[in-house]
């Protein structure tokens, strides 16, 4: 549904992209992982049209989106919760929420609400606390769901675990899987939690200074020796 | 975050107080410190004071030492408003109706004489002006220098309408606002891309172009002279004058009352009021529609709002384009209220009072802009007495105020909007 095809990324004279290709079909998750300054979060802001890339190709669902505003790629149905959460400080839980139906014009406002809450339903307990004052954790899922609220078809979650103690880490992974498994969302994850984010990913690429320098399953990427020593020992 | 409360070390602070006292020696100087005499030989000579500079430097750099850190703590501190905020915005409702019944009621209070009901014509103009902006500064974060402008365009676009076309207030009054919006919209369309700091300095260049236009296009706008004789306003057809023309009935024979001067200087407060509880109403709805929303997240993070599939060029837009709105309608009551407009009326320091209005309210805060409108222009009557030192005294109170209250009067804010209780949860 979404192919990457040959993306070069600047930064200025930075190349943050060198060229890479990646694919995710309808229903998978797919994990990127790579060290840090790797390019995962440029590849995910990438497709989403912020920066755009200088060149190669990106379609979704075999319509081009490489030069699409931001906010039509969103409405074609890419959402993505970034890096950093982001979400609204000064803004309620709720209000939050309502952000994330934006795209969906607040059609289907509480049936989503109900399945957000039924996700997380830490957040329906702090529906009316600003969003700056969530932990972590409890901003990981706002950010999470907010994205949902968006009735995206590709989910695109960069760093879910940052910065979460390993329990609520095992929560936010077991709902990824959920989201997956019960709407056959398709989602795109980028980890540093390789171990996890490999596990329950059908297929992974690994990312290297702005190129794909493997890509498997992720049994094969788990098993692979070199991706071992290099993302995994001490990990998990 | 327990850091920034911390006071800096005592080095920092007087390298701080040091630095203060240099900015301060720089400004004094050639303020305090030289003077032009007629010498003995009737020439103009420099005499040099070195003294009193001196003292002044002293004085800052000591009140810098002692009273910087205390300033900066509290600068760090407060993030969120405090109790009184909560409290004020908790039960704005009904302060907002105590506000508007006492606002309804002043002209026929026993004070309420023709001074204080012109006062409370500007304040509540300023008070309409302020929500009118809080639009653009307090809700989508659009720092704009040159608010003025729009209210120069409503003015402007209300004397000429009539002028030209003899056409009423109550017709101009949405042409107005509707020139005003366009000039927001053009205004906008160009430089909303820009950020911050960049877009103060180019709305604060388009406001100087505009009055800059009154000022040159004579054949238009009458240039420096301005434009005089504004039709003044009418109870809806209804002269406010002594004798009417022929075939006219004026107000207060309609309403068999004495003549009386009074009678359309309370009109003037009453069509105030009625302006800016339009405005107030416009905002309060609009803040809980998705495009208010979209205006209040914009402000705090653009690049989760574009990721979440707004237009943020739109949504600013909007927000510019009826800000200025609201600027064009006050700019027409100005004109009608004044009868007489020039671009003396439209410089920076109207843009920079509104904008201290809503900066000093809150930012965002309704009840706050009211309390600042307030403040901002009763402080300078009630200085009236200081005369020269008027406006020193202004300046001070309002340094003050923002040490004492750095987010501003209200800086508490309430949601838009609360998920209907089912079942008591949370
Ligand atoms: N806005 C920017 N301007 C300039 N350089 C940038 C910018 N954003 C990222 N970079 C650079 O691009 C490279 C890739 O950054 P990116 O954020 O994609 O890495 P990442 O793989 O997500 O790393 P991490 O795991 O630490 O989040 C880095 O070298 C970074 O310094
Ligand atoms: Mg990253």
């Amino acid at each position: 549904m979404l192919e990457v095809e040959n993306v070069v990324t600047r930064y200025g004279v930075i190349e943050a992209l060198k060229g890479v290709s990646i694919r995710v079909e309808r229903g998978e998750i797919v994990a990127i992982i790579g060290a840090n300054g790797a390019g995962k979060s440029t590849l995910l802001m990438t497709i989403c049209g912020q920066p755009r890339a200088a060149s190669g190709r990106i379609r979704f669902e075999g319509r081009e989106i490489t030069d699409l505003p931001t906010y039509d790629i969103v409405r074609l149905g890419i959402v993505q919760a970034p890096e950093g959460r982001r979400i609204f400080p000064r803004m309620t839980v709720y209000e939050n929420l309502l952000m994330g139906a934006v795209p969906t014009g607040g059609r289907y406002l509480e049936e989503d609400l109900e399945r957000v809450f039924a996700l997380f339903p830490r957040l329906k307990e702090r529906l009316h606390q600003r969003g700056g004052t969530l932990s972590g954790g409890e901003q990981q899922m706002l950010c999470i769901g907010r994205a949902l609220m968006a009735r995206p078809k590709l989910l695109l979650l960069d760093e879910p675990s940052l910065g979460i103690a390993p329990i609520l880490v095992r929560q936010i992974f077991e709902a990824i899987v959920a989201i997956n498994r019960e709407r056959g969302l398709s989602i795109l994850l980028v980890e540093q939690n390789a171990y996890q984010a490999l596990k329950i990913a059908h297929r992974g690429y690994v990312l290297a200074s702005g190129r794909v320098v493997r890509e498997g399953t992720g049994r094969q990427l788990l098993a692979d020796p070199e991706v071992r020593a290099a993302y995994l020992e001490g990990g998990q | 975050m327990n850091t920034a409360i911390r006071a800096p070390a005592l080095a920092d602070r007087v390298k701080d107080a040091a630095l203060a006292a240099f900015v301060a020696f720089a400004l004094l100087a050639p303020i305090l410190g030289m003077e032009t005499v007629v010498g003995p030989d009737g020439r103009l000579t420099l005499a040099f004071h070195f003294d009193l500079v001196a003292l002044g430097v002293a004085i800052v750099f000591i009140g810098r030492l002692l009273f910087g850190g205390l300033v900066a703590g509290r600068l760090a501190v407060r993030r969120e408003g405090g109790p009184i905020s909560r409290f004020l915005s908790r039960y704005s409702t009904v302060l907002g109706a105590a506000g508007l019944a006492f606002a309804v009621a002043l002209p026929f209070l026993p004070f309420s004489s023709r001074y204080v009901i012109d006062v409370a014509t500007t304040v509540v103009i300023y008070v309409m002006l302020g929500w009118g902006l809080n639009i653009v500064v307090g809700l989508a974060g659009l720092l704009d220098l040159g608010y003025v402008a729009f209210y120069a365009v409503g003015a402007y676009s209300y004397a000429l309408f009539a002028q030209w076309f003899g056409l009423g207030f109550w017709t101009c009054l949405p042409i107005a606002g509707l020139l005003a919006a366009i000039a927001g919209i053009l205004l906008g369309f160009p430089v909303l891309r820009l950020r911050g700091d960049y877009l103060a300095i180019v709305t604060l260049g388009f406001g100087e172009i505009i009055r800059l236009v009154l000022i040159n296009w004579h054949e238009v706008t009458g240039g420096p002279n301005g434009i005089a004789d504004i039709p003044r306003p009418s109870f809806f057809g209804f002269p406010f004058t002594r004798n009417p023309g022929e075939g006219e009935i004026a107000f207060h024979q309609l309403f068999g009352l004495e003549f009386s001067t009074m009678h359309r200087v309370i009109f003037l407060y009453y069509l105030a009021l009625g302006l800016a509880l339009i405005t107030n109403l416009f905002v309060l709805r609009i803040r809980k529609l998705p495009i208010g929303r979209a205006w209040e997240a914009l402000r705090e993070d653009e690049i989760a709002c574009k990721a979440l599939g707004i237009n943020p060029t739109n949504t600013k837009l909007t927000a510019f384009a009826l800000g200025a709105m609201f600027g064009g309608f006050a700019g027409s009551f100005f004109a009608t209220r004044q009868g007489f407009i020039s671009p003396e009326s439209f410089t920076f320091i109207e843009s920079a009072i509104i904008l201290a209005i809503v900066v000093l309210g809150g930012m965002g805060s309704q009840i706050g802009v009211v309390l600042a409108a307030a403040v901002i222009v009763l402080l300078p009557e009630i200085a009236r007495e200081l005369e020269t030192y008027r406006m020193l005294f202004f300046g001070a109170a309002m340094v003050l105020i923002m040490i004492w209250r750095p987010r501003g009067l209200l800086a508490h804010r309430e949601p838009t909007i609360r998920l209907a209780r089912r079942g008591g949860a949370a």
